[in-house]
Formats: C-alpha cells, sequence, structure tokens
C-alpha cells in the first residue's frame, strides 16, 4: 500500500487526507480574501470622496453585499475549517479525521457555491444587492431574480458547514489519544468543539430562513410579507438567531489559536486554562439569548428590549475573563516577539478594542444612535478583521514550519504585520468617528462632513490590501523552500503537533502517542 | 540648475495633483458652513437626545477606564518581560481569587450602568399623551408625513441636483442632507411619530432628536420627541432600502409654535387649492411643463432623467409598450402600480390629480415618445372612480 500523496490533480480531488483537505480549505479561504477584499476596496474607492464616482449606486449595494457574504462564508469559516482540519488530528493525536470521504465532499461543494455565487455578478438584474444581512422584503419581493442562486448557493455553503461540524465533533470526541482527557485538550481543540456544535444548531436555521425566502419568491408563501399576513420582523428574529452565533462561530476558534501562541512565545504556561474552558462554553450558550441586540429599533417590546440589553452586556464577563488570563499569561513571562506573537498581541488589543464598542452598543438607548451606522461598520470590523483574520494570520506564521518543513521570512512577516496593524487601524478607527458623527452605513454617497475621515479610512484600506500580497509571496516563498524548522520549531511549545517532524508526513499518529 | 530641478518639480506636482485642487476648491467652498472633523455623537436638542448622550459618554469612559489598566498591565509586561532583557519568565498558571475577582467586579460594573440604561429606555418608550400626532410613511426612497387630524399630507424628497451628485457642480453645504419639504414641528410639544412602510423596512432616524425606529411596512411603530429649540435638523434613512437608500434625507423644522399652525393653516389652504385645480382644463404646455418636475421628482430615481431605466432592473419610459401605447393601460399603471413588480408603486394615493395627470402627459411626449396627446386632471379623477 502507498503511503504517499498521489501524483497529480487526482490527488486533491480524491483526497481524503486531513492535511491535503486542510491546505485546499486554506488556499480556498485565502483567494475568496483576496476576493472579497477587492469588493471591499472598489467600496472604499466609491467612498474616497463625496459624489459618485466610480460605480452606481447599485452596483455599491451590490458589492457590499457580496463583500459581506464572501467574507464570512468564503473567508473566514473555510480558514478556521482548514486550520482545524491540519491540527486537530495532530493535537489529539489520531490519524486523521473521524469521517474522511465526508471531509472531502464538504470542502469540494464550497468551490461550486461560491462559483455560483460569484456568477450572479454576471446576470440580469445584478448579484444580490440586499445586504449580507439580506433583510425581506426586500431580498424578497424586491430582490433581483439572481436571488435564488443566492439561495440555492447558501444551501451548499450551509451544507459544507454542518458536515465539517458533524466531522469535527465526531473526531474529538472519538479519536483523541489514551490519556488525552478533555480537560488535557488544547485550547484549539476546544474552541473547536464548542464552535462545531453553534455550527450544527444554527446552520440549519439559516437554511431554514433562505428556504422560508424561497417560499416566499416561487411558491406563493408569505412568511416575511405583511401584504399576505406575514411579518417581516419574523425574517429578522430568525436570520439573527443563526447570525448572531454565527458571529461567534467566526472567533471562537480565534480564540484557541492566540491560546497556543501566546503561552509559546511568553514561555509561561497559559494562565487560568479551566476558565477559558468555562468562558467559551459561556459565551456559547450566551450567544443564543441575545441576537435580538441587532433588532433594537424595530420596536420590541420594552420587555424584550431589556432583556436582550442585560443578556448582552453579559457577554462582556467571560469575555473579559479571557482577555484577563492572556495578558495575565503575558505577565512576567520571558517574551519574544516573533510574527505569531506579533498578530497575537493586536489581536487582544484590537479585539478588546471591539468589545469595548460591543460594550456601548449593548446599551439600548444609546445603541439607537449607534445602529446601522458606521460605528457599527467600525464595532464589527475591529472584532472580525483582528479577530478572525489577524488570529488565522498568526495561526498560519506559527504552524506553517511545521505543515513545510521550512521557517518563513521573519524580516517579511514583521513587514506584513506592521503593514496590516497600521493600514487596519486607519481604515477602521476613523469609522468611529462618522458613525457618532451621524453616518449611516451602506450608502454609495454621504454629506461632506463626512468627507475627511471616509478619505483616510480609504487609504488605509489599500494599504492593508497591499499587506496582503506580501502574506501570499511570503507563504510562497515558505513552501517552496528556506530554512529548515527543527521539529519543536519554537522554544518548547506545548502540544503533540510539535513532537511530529517538520514537515509533518503525510500519516501521523497511525499508532495513538501516550499522553501523561 | 538647482532651481530649474524645483521649479520642473514643482511642475509636476501641480499637473499631477491639479484636477484634485480644483475639486478640492470647489468643494471647500461649500464646505464653509460644514462642520468637519466631527469625532463625536451630538448632544442633540431634545431631553432624552442629551440623557442618550450623557450615556454614552458614560460608557465610553468606563471603557477607557478598564482599557488603561488592561493596556497598562500589558503594555508593562512587554516592556519589562523580555527575554531580550533576560528576563525569567515565572511558571504560576492559576489563582481561583484573581478569576474570582475579575468576574465578580466587571459584573458590578455592568449592573452599575444597567440602572441609568434601563431607565432611559422607560422613558423613551413613554409615547403616551401627545400634544400631536404625525404618521411618517417611507418609501423607496423618500419619506410621506401625514399631520393626523388635519388634511396636510405631503412626500419629502431629496432636492439635492443630480448634477451635483455626478460631480458637474460643486456641492452645496447640505449636499444629501436637503429636502424640497421638510417636517414642520412646533417646540417644546411632544410630538408622537407613527412609523411604518410602504414597500421595504426603512429606518427614520434625526440624530439631534435621538430617535431611530424602523418602518416597517404592515406595522405601525411608536416614537416620541419633544423638541427644545427651534432649529433645522437633519437625519437620513438608517435601513439599507435599496438602491437609493443613501438619497432620502429627513429635515425637521421646529418651529415657535404660532408658526406653526399658520403653516399649518396655509398647507391646509394649499391643499384644497390643488384639489380645486382637478376641474381645470390645462394647456399641453402647462402639463408638460409641471410633469417634468414631478417626473425628476418622483420617477426619475428608477427611469432615469432621460426614461433610459437601468437594464435588469428599471424598465425605460422612453419607447415603452405602455408610454407608447393605450392611455388606459398607462393610466392604470401608474395610478395603480404594476401587478407584477412592487418596485413599481401605485401613485394614485401619491400624487394629486394635477400631478398625475402633467407626468402622465410628460411620459408620453418626452423621450421621443411624442404621442401628441394630453391627459386632464378631471380624466385622471374619471379613471380613478371607475
Amino acid at each position: 500500500m502507498a503511503h504517499g500523496p498521489k501524483p497529480g490533480f487526482t490527488r486533491w480531488l480524491y483526497t481524503t487526507n486531513h492535511k491535503d483537505i486542510g491546505s485546499m480549505y486554506l488556499w480556498f479561504s485565502f483567494a475568496m480574501f483576496l476576493l472579497g477584499g477587492c469588493m471591499a476596496l472598489v467600496i472604499r474607492a466609491e467612498l474616497f470622496q463625496p459624489g459618485l464616482q466610480i460605480v452606481q449606486p447599485e452596483f455599491f449595494n451590490q458589492m457590499t453585499t457580496m463583500h459581506g457574504l464572501i467574507m464570512v462564508f468564503g473567508a473566514v469559516m473555510p480558514a478556521f475549517v482548514g486550520l482545524a482540519n491540519w491540527m486537530v488530528p495532530m493535537m489529539i493525536g489520531a490519524p486523521d479525521m473521524a469521517l474522511p470521504r465526508m471531509n472531502n465532499w464538504s470542502f469540494w461543494i464550497l468551490p461550486f457555491a461560491f462559483a455560483m455565487l460569484a456568477s450572479t455578478l454576471f446576470m440580469e438584474g445584478g448579484a444580490p444587492n440586499f445586504g449580507w444581512t439580506f433583510y425581506a422584503p426586500l431580498s424578497t419581493e424586491y430582490a433581483p431574480p439572481s436571488v435564488t442562486f443566492f439561495i440555492f448557493s447558501i444551501h451548499i455553503m450551509g451544507a459544507s458547514s454542518i458536515m465539517g461540524a458533524i466531522n469535527i465533533v465526531a473526531t474529538i470526541l472519538n479519536m483523541r489519544a489514551p490519556g488525552m482527557t478533555l480537560m488535557k485538550m488544547p485550547l484549539f481543540v476546544w474552541t473547536w468543539l464548542i464552535t462545531a456544535y453553534l455550527l450544527i444548531a444554527v446552520m440549519p436555521v439559516l437554511a431554514g430562513v433562505v428556504t422560508m425566502m424561497l417560499m416566499d419568491i416561487h411558491f406563493g408563501t408569505s412568511f416575511f410579507s405583511a401584504a399576505g399576513g406575514g411579518d417581516p420582523v419574523l425574517f429578522q428574529h430568525v436570520f439573527w438567531f443563526f447570525g448572531h452565533p454565527e458571529v461567534y462561530i467566526m472567533i471562537l476558534p480565534a480564540f484557541g489559536i492566540v491560546s497556543a501562541i501566546i503561552p509559546t512565545f511568553a514561555r509561561k504556561p497559559l494562565f487560568g486554562y479551566s476558565s477559558m474552558v468555562y468562558a467559551t462554553a459561556s459565551i456559547a450558550f450566551l450567544s443564543f439569548i441575545v441576537w435580538a441586540h441587532h433588532m433594537f429599533t424595530v420596536g420590541m417590546p420594552i420587555a424584550g428590549e431589556l432583556f436582550f440589553m442585560y443578556a448582552t452586556m453579559l457577554i462582556a464577563v467571560p469575555t473579559g475573563v479571557k482577555v484577563f488570563n492572556w495578558v495575565t499569561t503575558m505577565f512576567r513571562g520571558s517574551m519574544t516577539f516573533e510574527t505569531p506573537m506579533l498578530f497575537s498581541i493586536a489581536f487582544v488589543i484590537l479585539f478588546t478594542l471591539g468589545g469595548f464598542s460591543g460594550l456601548m452598543l449593548a446599551i439600548a438607548p444609546a445603541d439607537f444612535q449607534y445602529h446601522d451606522t458606521y460605528f457599527v461598520v467600525a464595532h464589527f470590523h475591529y472584532v472580525l478583521v483582528p479577530g478572525a483574520i489577524f488570529s488565522i494570520t498568526a495561526g498560519v506564521y506559527y504552524w506553517l514550519p511545521k505543515w513545510t518543513g521550512n521557517m518563513y521570512n521573519e524580516t517579511m512577516g514583521k513587514v506584513h504585520f506592521w503593514m496590516a496593524f497600521v493600514g487596519l487601524n486607519v481604515t477602521f478607527f476613523p469609522m468611529h468617528f462618522v458613525g457618532l458623527a451621524g453616518m449611516p452605513r451602506r450608502i454609495p454617497d454621504y454629506a461632506l462632513q463626512f468627507a475627511d475621515f471616509n478619505q483616510i479610512a480609504s487609504v488605509g484600506a489599500f494599504l492593508f490590501g497591499a499587506a496582503q500580497i506580501v502574506f501570499l509571496f511570503n507563504v510562497i516563498r515558505t513552501v517552496r523552500g528556506g530554512r529548515k524548522a527543527t521539529d519543536e520549531v519554537w522554544e518548547n511549545p506545548q502540544g503533540l503537533e510539535w513532537t511530529v517532524p517538520s514537515p509533518a508526513p503525510y500519516h501521523t499518529f497511525s499508532t495513538p502517542p501516550v499522553v501523561r | 540648475m538647482l532651481m530649474g530641478l524645483k521649479r520642473l518639480f514643482a511642475f509636476l506636482t501641480i499637473s499631477a495633483i491639479a484636477p484634485q485642487l480644483f475639486a478640492q476648491e470647489t468643494a471647500q467652498k461649500a464646505e464653509e458652513g460644514v462642520e468637519r472633523w466631527g469625532v463625536n455623537m451630538t448632544q442633540g436638542v431634545t431631553e432624552v437626545s442629551r440623557t442618550t448622550y450623557d450615556l454614552h459618554m458614560l460608557i465610553f469612559w468606563i471603557c477607557v477606564a478598564i482599557g488603561i489598566v488592561v493596556f497598562g498591565v500589558m503594555f508593562y509586561s512587554m516592556w519589562r518581560h523580555r527575554k531580550s532583557k533576560g528576563y525569567k519568565a515565572a511558571q504560576f498558571h492559576e489563582s481561583t481569587l484573581v478569576e474570582l475577582a475579575w468576574t465578580i467586579v466587571p459584573t458590578l460594573i455592568l449592573v452599575g450602568m444597567a440602572i441609568p440604561a434601563t431607565k432611559t429606555l422607560y422613558d423613551i418608550y413613554d409615547t403616551k399623551e401627545a400634544d400631536l400626532d404625525i404618521m411618517i410613511t417611507g418609501y423607496q426612497w423618500k419619506w410621506k408625513y401625514d399631520y393626523l387630524g388635519s388634511d396636510v399630507s405631503f412626500f419629502s424628497n431629496l432636492s439635492t441636483p443630480r448634477a451635483q451628485i455626478d460631480n458637474q457642480q460643486p456641492k452645496n453645504e447640505n449636499y444629501l442632507l436637503e429636502v424640497d419639504e421638510p417636517l414642520v414641528v412646533p417646540v417644546n410639544q411632544k410630538i408622537r411619530f407613527l412609523i411604518t412602510a410602504n414597500d421595504v423596512i426603512h429606518a427614520w432616524w434625526v440624530p439631534d432628536l435621538a430617535v431611530k425606529k424602523d418602518a416597517i411596512p404592515g406595522f405601525v411603530n411608536e416614537s416620541w420627541t419633544r423638541i427644545d429649540e427651534p432649529g433645522i435638523y437633519r437625519g437620513q434613512c438608517a435601513e439599507l432600502c435599496g438602491k437609493d437608500h443613501g438619497f432620502m434625507p429627513i429635515v425637521v423644522k421646529a418651529v415657535p409654535q404660532d408658526e406653526y399652525h399658520s403653516w399649518l393653516n396655509d398647507r391646509a389652504a394649499a391643499a384644497a387649492k390643488i384639489k380645486e385645480l382637478t376641474n381645470k382644463t390645462f394647456t399641453f404646455d402647462e402639463l408638460y411643463e409641471r410633469g417634468k418636475k414631478v417626473y425628476e421628482s418622483t420617477c426619475a430615481a428608477c427611469h432615469q432623467v432621460k426614461g433610459q431605466g437601468v437594464p435588469g432592473a428599471f424598465p425605460a419610459i422612453a419607447g415603452s409598450r405602455i408610454a407608447t401605447g393605450a392611455m388606459d393601460g398607462h393610466l392604470s399603471m401608474v395610478v395603480n402600480g404594476s401587478p407584477n413588480n412592487p418596485a413599481m408603486q401605485a401613485f394614485g394615493a401619491q400624487l394629486s390629480e394635477v400631478d398625475l395627470a402633467a407626468v402622465i402627459t410628460y411620459q408620453r411626449n418626452a423621450f421621443g415618445n411624442n404621442m401628441g396627446d394630453t391627459v386632464q386632471p378631471i380624466d385622471i379623477l374619471n379613471f380613478k372612480n371607475k
């Protein structure tokens, strides 16, 4: 029996190897990240000055919608699944994922889903233009014909995510090496286990809501049409019941990555391991009972308003515990600042800033002023870009030597970091200001008082975009060669993945290791 | 030599950025009245808006304080606890006491914030005992205001000329924040807003009043305000509602009470006059002229100023089957809306008979349609009563 990969393209098409599938997920998500990023640059270029210069409002709305959908479903989620594919089996001492064939399928349906979604750009009436939150009835009665393709591609993405999640749960619960009790699992494994449950719980809800849309559009039902006895607000409740856990799906694995990296470069064990696990679980639980804080202005009864406000404020407690734990891990460590550590530290700082604005948004009366302004745009980009994107980047730099056997170029990594860090803040920090000063989100043109900060933000966006080219270049160079990495790669890192050779052989842990 | 180079460099720079400089200059002229570099929420002109602002600042400063402590510790250890300085890592990794402390203390802070927030929320939700009720209806992409208990009702459209949006004219001070008819309200009166929508979801937001409420088709939301000082307060739609979401501003003009009452009487009288016009017979030119104005404020957002439409989204009027077909079909489309496409609204209830007659006449004769026929207001009335 052959032990290496098959040669040629069929290796990738037929592979059931978790490392191959992980790599495909990561490359796919990076391609989507660039595509969604280009759309963001179209948006920022149009907003460089007041007036319409580059695109018309219809196309602008298609760009904001597609940017959101592609970044959420195409860039962030597949990247985390890719990291899980690569790292979860290696971290728990398993030879592969529990369901390797399904693993292959859950990846390979994704390119088709996104090809279909992207093809709507070339259809008559254009791509979806109703925002990534696709509120009915704008997305049903008033939608362009391409909405049906959008619904189908969401279904496929959902199926892919559910299969991926089931696979991860099955792997973690069944395939841990002897001695690897739940409370000995690395935090990345823990956060992914919880994330996978969130996915299984809410992706069907998303599938449900788009199916209801499909029925409204083509089969004469009126779930969301007031004229037919339906309720447009019902859409928002169902959507955000998916949508809020979804935002934690995009951040919990990030917590796991950062909890692996900071102890390594602080040369000190993670502070409060068990409280980290409990905090993650509490955040996951709370994520199910806060959805209507996205809807404070829909006119809920005051009791509902108060419940969702209090529940949302509560999230600050476990999130705070996590931040305090990371800071305490760094405290009295012996720190060095390699690229993964830089990205992780930026994660802690900027994610905390995003958390602060999140706390502000939780206060319902104040939210009436913040809601649907650029303040919200600033908030969620502060939690998603330094949160999800920076942690993924940190993870890639951290494990790349293990994957490829080569060290990445540290100088180029640092250049990437500083460009991304400066670019990110120059882009998104001014958005707090214009939002507070009254600029609504999702507008292609704006009043003159918002011109200055928008101009600055646009400059930052292009810098951030350029940083990703450095990243791509660095990764390709590392894949092709470079200084050989040791098996440990870093100074005494914790975890089973560092006990296998670098690069990690095609099959690892065919015999399970013993964990003491 | 050096001077020459300098001059050449200066010339190159200027020729490269001259177009921008020109644009900047025209923009600057307009910007004299614009408050630039605003970084914070307005305190507004109502008690609620001031309380909201205070709440916002309170939580902001709490966040700043927490930030200083957390980031302070972090930067201190990044500075002191480096390997390059030979610092040896400690190995502690647990402390139940510390963990308890940083769970309980934030919880207490949160309770402290929840109390004033709850109070303010109760205040905002108290829509009882209003002096005046105004119904606000969101349309794609304009607002309709009905003064309940009077005959006054009108649409409020963006009044910024298209040429400014397309950068062919310098932008004026209130670019995109100006309307043809503002919402006029009295000061020091409790005004209740009943907010709904005709097509998709919109949101009515005026920052100075701290009122933001979704306008949802089929539902009526309530909100209220009591404005302290006369003035003009500007806002925008705050929920993505389609193509021209960015182009449906709100302007509220708060005036002293006696001025408000005389305005309301004038407005009611003007409405009555328009009604009388229904029986008048107009010449072709009168209808065409009036129709052009109505077309540009009401129809051009979708069908475009030259009637060419937007392929795939909004049909053209120029050479269209309906505008060059039988009169009844055209009347039905404009008065009752399209049976197939909800984006084509029923304008029968939105425009006066005079405006309907004018705009239909205009559509049948502009853009090379040249049908040569006219329709009179009374025809519209008869069509509606059929």
